[in-house]
């Protein structure tokens, strides 16, 4: 899972059946130090989330399909909740 | 998901007899800022998506997902066509 922010929302009237009523969210994933870790991906919303949200992003399919209750679907990425708070513990890593 | 556009298309007579009636297209993957970003790759496609079109892709295991109970090799699949992108970052 990896730690990012809601940057964004797509529309799409023609997608898989398995991705209606779902938002499609454009997810900017994050460094602990809130810059951006690579591109930005796209993934169904299981949290009613919106632009701004600083999130939990599941990165693999059973997962992702699952936290969305759709379970053997194209799902591969899902937003599953919402980050309050991250505590990096020091001299440990 | 992955954001990308259509950019042309593969024909391959002889492959796995699953792939029968599916078409390859050549994907470039985007920015949400429909930027170009990475390698093209080639992608089926479940939604019907022509040339230029603004597409989504997922990638992995779930890109079979939509030819079931048909058991295809796939491992990157078009599952939207995108109509419109809202994108807003923090300044």
């Amino acid at each position: 899972m990896l730690i990012g922010r809601v940057i964004g929302e797509l529309v799409a009237t023609q997608k898989h059946a398995s991705h209606e009523g779902r938002k499609v969210l454009i997810v900017q994933p994050l460094n602990l130090d809130g810059s951006d870790r690579g591109d930005a991906v796209l993934a169904l919303d299981a949290v009613d989330a919106g632009i701004g949200d600083r999130i939990l992003l599941a990165t693999d399919g059973w997962a992702a399909s699952n936290a969305v209750g759709r379970p053997q679907s194209p799902i591969d990425m899902a937003v599953i909740g919402f980050i309050d708070e991250v505590d990096v513990i020091p001299g440990v890593s | 998901m992955f954001l990308g556009r259509v950019v042309g298309c593969v024909w391959a007579t002889a492959k796995n007899p699953s792939f029968e009636g599916l078409r390859f297209l050549l994907v470039q993957p985007l920015t949400p800022e429909l930027k170009k970003t990475g390698k093209r790759l080639i992608c089926t496609d479940s939604t019907g998506a022509g040339a230029g079109e603004l597409v989504y892709w997922v990638r992995g295991r779930e890109a079979s997902m939509p030819f079931l109970p048909r058991e295809v090799p796939a491992d990157a699949t078009i599952v939207g066509i995108v109509d419109e992108v809202q994108v807003k970052r923090p300044c």
